[in-house]
This record gives C-alpha cells, sequence and structure tokens, in this order.
C-alpha cells in the first residue's frame, strides 16, 4: 500500500487507498499513516476531515449518492432525498439501522445529460425519480434480509 | 522516434480499419444509458453475420448529444442513431449493410450539430481514447515533434500570445502572458499543472474531453513543458471522474511506451514527465492555491495572492496553471498557427468555448462554439429551448461563482467581457437552463448553501458571510424575511466580494447579486413587509 515511497506528499493518495481497502478511515488508520509518512496526527486528520471523500464512520452495505448539481437540483433532484429520508428516517449522509444503506449526496457526478442522476454502489443511472429510487433500495433491503 | 515512424503508426492505424465502422459513445454519460451493453451486442451481431471484415465496432468519445444517449454513429454514411438499445442491434447492423432499421436517427442539420466549431472537440466522438494509435491517427503529437525539433521555446509562447488564446477555467487570463512569466523565472523546476478539478455542479465539459481524447492533454502539456522549461507534469482530477482517472492512466502509460511522454521525447533532449494526483471532493481545490496545497498533500485551503504561482508554486517553485480546456486548444493551435485560431471568434476573446448545456432544455450535451456566439443561438436553437414547450425564464453560467441571466437578455454574446457586464462570468463552461417553474430565489439558496459547504474557513468574511446570507436568503425563502434583509444581503454581498481570500468567496455573492438585480421581484413577493418599500435608509451597495 505504502508504495508512494513514503513520502508525505503522497498523503491524499495514501488515504484513497487506505479507504478503498478499509471502507473507512478509523482512527487507528490514521495514526498508523501518520507515523509511516513522518507527519503530525495532526495534519493526517486535518486532511482527512478536510475533504469530503474521506469518511471517519463505517458506511451501509450499499451506498446510495444523489446527485445535487445544479442541473439535477433544477430537475428535482431534492425529492428523491426526501423520498428516501422519510422512508428509511435516514437524512443525507447517514446509514439506515440495519446497515444496509447509506444515504448520501453529491456536489455534481457530471452526468447532467440525463439529470437527476443517482449512483448505486457506484454505478450511474439516470432519469431518477422518487419511486424508481425507493424500488431500488427496496430491492437491497430484501437482498440483504434474505 | 522519427516522423517516418510517427506517419507509420498512423498509417497502420488506418489501414485497420474497416470499410464500416459503427462508432458508439463510451463516455460516462452514455455508460450510465447502457452503451457499454449495447456495445457488446453489436460486436456478438457482428460477428455472428459473419461481418467482422466488413463492419467494426468501436467505442468512441462522447458525441455530444447526451439527452439523446445510447449514440452511435455509423461511418461512412455519418447516420446518427439515438437512445439505441440491445434489441437494436441487429437491425442497426443491418442497416449499415444496406438494409434498413427502426431506430431513432438525428438529422445531420439538426442546429444542435449544425452550428458546432469544434476545435478543442475535434476528435471527440471520433477516436478511440484507449488507444494512442488512435489519437497519432488523428495527425496526434505531430505538433509536439514538430515543436520539440524545429521551434524554440520562446517562439512557442509567441506564437501562444499571438494566437489570443485566453485561460478556460473561467477569468479568462491570457495564455500567452502565463506562459511567459512562468519562461521568464530562472529557476531549475518548474512545474506544469493541469487543472481537471471540474467541481461547478452542472458543467461537464473537461470531464468529456478527458474522456474522449486523454492524449491531447498530455501533448498540450508537454508543449507548454517545453515552453517554459519544465520536466514535470501534473493534472489534478477530480475523485468523482473515476473513468477519466482509467482513462488518462491508461493514456499517460501508452505514452511513455511509445517515448511521448518520459526522457528523451522524440530523440529531443526535451524530458517531461505527467504524474496524476487525484482530489477527494472539495470544491476550493479548484483555486489554483488550494490545488497546489493538495498537490502537496495538505488540506486544499488558498493562499494570498501575491506571490502567483508562476513565481511560487508547487514546493515553491515556479508552476504553470492552466485549465483542461486551454491545453487542449494547444495541439491544435500549434499545427494550425496562431493566424488561424485568432481568427476565430471575436475581438478580445479568440477561438472557441465549449459549453454543458443542461437543465431544462431539450438537447442536453456537448456543444462547442465559436466566442461570441448569443446565447439565444446557443439555448434556443441549438439547444432546442426548454422542454415541454415551456419559456425559459434564466440561464445559468460559470456554476455557484457566476450569475443568472434573464430570458430577455439572450442576445448577449458569449465571450469574457459581454457576460461580466451582465453581472455573470464565463466560468468553465456549465450552462443550466431555467424554466418558469424554477424559484429564483431558491437558486440563489441553493448556491449560498453550495458555497458556505465548501468554503475551506480559512478567511472569516467567506466561513461567516455566506453562513449569514444562506440564513437571510431561507428567511426570505420560508417568508419571513423582511426589506431589511434584503438590504442586509445586499451589503454582504459587498462585503464578502471585496474582502474575501480567495476566488471562492470573492464570487460567491454572484448568484444572490444577479438574482437580486434581475428578479428582485420574486424576492420582494416573498417579504412580510413587501408593501412598505423604502422605508429604511438604503444601503450604499444596493445601488447596483
Amino acid at each position: 500500500m505504502k508504495r508512494h515511497q513514503y513520502q508525505a506528499d503522497s498523503l491524499i493518495e495514501v488515504l484513497h487507498s487506505a479507504q478503498q481497502l478499509f471502507g473507512y478511515l478509523e482512527d487507528g488508520l490514521l495514526l498508523y499513516i501518520a507515523h509511516s509518512l513522518h507527519v503530525p496526527p495532526s495534519r493526517v486528520y486535518g486532511v482527512a476531515t478536510f475533504y469530503h471523500f474521506f469518511s471517519l464512520k463505517p458506511q451501509g452495505k450499499h451506498s446510495c449518492v444523489i446527485c445535487l448539481g445544479t442541473a439535477c437540483y433544477v430537475k428535482g433532484a431534492t425529492q428523491l432525498v426526501d423520498a428516501i429520508s422519510q422512508t428509511y428516517g435516514i437524512k443525507a449522509g447517514q446509514t439506515s439501522e440495519d446497515g444496509q444503506v447509506s444515504l448520501l449526496t453529491a456536489r455534481c457526478v457530471g452526468a447532467c445529460g440525463i439529470a437527476p442522476a443517482v449512483v448505486y454502489d457506484g454505478t450511474v443511472s439516470g432519469h431518477g425519480t422518487s419511486e424508481n429510487v425507493i424500488e431500488k433500495l427496496k430491492g437491497w433491503r430484501e437482498d440483504g434480509a434474505a | 522516434m522519427e516522423l517516418p515512424e510517427l506517419h507509420q503508426i498512423a498509417e497502420k492505424e488506418r489501414a485497420s480499419q474497416k470499410p464500416i465502422r459503427l462508432r458508439i459513445c463510451v463516455a460516462a454519460g452514455c455508460q450510465s444509458s447502457g452503451s457499454l451493453a449495447v456495445k457488446k451486442k453489436l460486436e456478438d451481431t457482428v460477428k455472428e453475420a459473419g461481418l467482422s471484415d466488413k463492419v467494426q465496432v468501436v467505442g468512441v468519445g462522447c458525441l455530444k448529444m447526451c439527452s439523446q444517449g445510447p449514440l452511435v454513429q455509423a461511418d461512412p454514411t455519418q447516420t446518427l442513431y439515438a437512445k439505441v438499445d440491445e434489441t437494436q442491434a441487429a437491425g442497426l447492423v443491418g442497416a449499415v449493410n444496406g438494409g434498413h432499421c427502426h431506430c431513432a436517427t438525428v438529422d445531420p442539420n439538426d442546429p444542435f450539430l449544425a452550428h458546432q466549431f469544434s476545435i478543442v472537440l475535434e476528435n471527440s466522438g471520433l477516436i478511440d481514447p484507449e488507444r494512442i494509435e488512435s489519437y497519432i491517427a488523428a495527425e496526434g503529437y505531430e505538433g509536439l515533434y514538430h515543436v520539440l525539433r524545429e521551434k524554440t521555446p520562446t517562439e512557442i509562447v509567441e506564437t501562444v500570445i499571438k494566437s489570443g488564446l485566453r485561460g478556460r477555467g473561467g477569468a479568462g487570463y491570457p495564455t500567452g502572458l502565463k506562459w511567459a512569466l512562468v519562461a521568464k523565472m530562472q529557476s531549475p523546476r518548474k512545474f506544469v499543472v493541469c487543472n481537471a478539478d471540474e467541481g461547478d455542479p452542472g458543467a461537464f465539459m473537461d470531464r468529456s474531453v478527458l474522456e474522449s481524447d486523454p492524449h491531447r492533454i498530455l501533448e498540450g502539456m508537454a508543449i507548454a513543458g517545453y515552453a517554459i522549461g519544465a520536466t514535470q507534469g501534473y493534472i489534478y482530477v477530480r475523485g468523482e471522474y473515476p473513468l477519466a482517472i482509467k482513462r488518462l492512466q491508461g493514456a499517460i502509460r501508452q505514452a511513455k511506451r511509445l517515448g511521448m511522454l518520459g526522457g528523451h521525447i522524440f530523440e529531443s533532449p526535451f524530458d517531461f514527465n505527467i504524474d496524476l494526483r487525484i482530489g477527494a471532493g472539495a470544491f476550493v481545490c479548484g483555486e489554483e492555491t488550494a490545488l497546489m496545497a493538495s498537490i502537496e498533500g495538505r488540506r486544499g485551503q488558498p493562499r494570498p495572492r501575491p506571490p502567483f504561482p508562476a513565481e511560487s508554486g508547487l514546493w515553491g517553485q515556479p508552476t504553470l496553471i492552466n485549465n483542461v480546456e486551454t491545453f487542449a486548444n494547444i495541439p491544435t493551435l500549434i499545427r494550425k498557427g496562431a493566424d488561424w485560431f485568432s481568427a476565430i471568434g471575436t475581438e478580445k476573446s479568440k477561438g472557441t468555448k465549449v459549453f454543458a448545456l443542461a437543465g431544462k432544455i431539450t438537447n442536453t450535451g456537448l456543444i462547442e462554439v465559436p466566442m461570441g456566439t448569443t446565447l439565444r443561438r446557443i439555448v434556443e436553437e441549438m439547444g432546442g429551448g426548454v422542454e415541454n414547450g415551456g419559456t425559459v425564464k434564466a440561464v445559468q453560467t460559470g456554476g455557484p461563482s457566476g450569475g443568472c441571466i434573464p430570458a430577455d437578455k439572450l442576445d448577449t454574446p458569449v465571450d469574457y467581457e459581454s457576460l461580466a457586464a451582465i453581472g455573470s462570468i464565463m466560468g468553465s463552461g456549465g450552462m443550466i437552463v431555467m424554466d418558469q417553474s424554477t424559484n429564483m430565489v431558491d437558486v440563489a439558496r441553493f448556491f449560498m448553501e453550495f458555497c458556505m459547504d465548501e468554503s475551506c474557513g480559512k478567511c472569516a468574511p467567506c466561513r461567516a458571510g455566506t453562513v449569514q446570507m444562506y440564513r437571510l436568503l431561507s428567511k426570505i425563502r420560508e417568508g419571513r424575511g423582511t426589506q431589511q434583509d434584503i438590504d442586509m444581503l445586499n451589503g454582504l454581498c459587498d462585503l464578502l466580494r471585496n474582502t474575501s481570500l480567495c476566488g471562492l468567496g470573492q464570487t460567491a455573492p454572484n448568484p444572490t447579486l444577479s438574482t437580486l438585480r434581475y428578479f428582485r421581484h420574486e424576492y420582494e413577493q416573498l417579504l412580510t413587509d413587501s408593501t412598505v418599500n423604502g422605508q429604511l435608509p438604503k444601503h450604499p451597495a444596493n445601488t447596483t
């Protein structure tokens, strides 16, 4: 993992790979990275909390990212967020109680041509509606329960 | 590598092309509409029909009309098939072979396509972005060869100055002057940085360029490196663009293999390497000093300028930072010359601009038009107006730093000065169309929320000011606002604009200011004391 020659400037790259491997960044992991790269833990923590991409809490089994870019916003992406929030009682950035679904929002996934865009577990799909989003999440939860 | 060898690669690539080619878009937009499955199906169908030596299926970059995806274009007829799905594959293969099919097609004379003028996107949709040979066959890397063998760095800088190319990141600083400034610096180490942190929500031009024609960026950066005397380049690309990252990584690998990057490029004494840096989701990192901090592995916080990056950038060394689109202009500019380039566009804004049309518009997608084209032509003719026959209320350009242009200003030509004059900015090229159902106070609040979240928190005007403005806008939106709140909002706009440290804070009031200027009645309708006007002393900033 640390093939970046232990250079302090590769901190963001290292955090990227760490998050990919472990899903989220635990305190212990951050400390370990700080020691390996010879930078103060405060800086690692600072960087990890500064960028939206890094998560310090465990994520749900599935992730549902709703794009809230301008194009998606104009086309009613907030209604999708509201629909999910109401159905599952989670707000953006939270994970449902059974640990199945994390609801996230994004600034723009660059799929404005097919707005509103929703990213299910890393796969972008377009033309989201309250119905098809809820349908998809229901599918996940049933898979998880079975 | 010598020129004949380069030509040989191009020849070989052209010879390997089959008479009939089906070019299918595999950029992110069409991929999310399922173009990969269609591509697979087309390939299988061709194989089953025994047409493999006649028909070829190629994955290409963006074919521009994103709303009609997945798109397939057939050579040599140039027919553009829209919304192709897997079941239509057999019919489509039959059609190009002389038969008929029921696939929807796009009229090649459609204004959306007919008014385009491509420099940056000239290869987009034509070449296979994952193969360097395909780029070479389109005269790629030839410009770099001539530059390294026949020109001096000073000549290159002069060509760029003469062309009148201006930075495509939004502010429009003359690119040639920037290059000259960095070239002048005496330093053993210099850097070239490509800003691919396309953070504007609703903008996807840079992503499309990176996904459709990644080698163009590498060539542009290498030419820049030669011109200013740098040997190391960085591309800072958003973490949200996995496909662009993958294609860039592939492109860098291929270019190194063929000796277009690395040591002694084209057997000249010039060395140049490019590394990728992946962003982690922070809008402020599009600001150049914040971007450099992020490349160095620190928090992406801007710092005061001067010193400008040209003097003291990455690790304190002179650094040239340009946007993706700026670099993408370079190879063509060098190949065709400064005079050719400066003949396009308006007096002060040369060349073309790529816009990402989105929002409530019939044809969403990518367009590239000469500078000086009117907004009306872009929105009404090319974009086909508002979907379902509505009317345009406003056009938003420049993302959270730009403004909303009302419908009656649609005859404004698109260039840096004209857009600034009406309170918006060119920005990187996002263009969102809003119809009558959009509430402008909502829009202003939306952008303010964005700036509030994305403020890095280093300077107080931006950190606290955006929060205050967001609260005021919310208050007005919820119908609890008074005239005093609008005055206060105006005052805060003024404060942020004049005292913030970086571009984010300075331009954060723009959406609010422009909506206040053109859609003031929408604010006033929501006030509790909307009948009591002018009761309070007017704030000086109120005279916009």
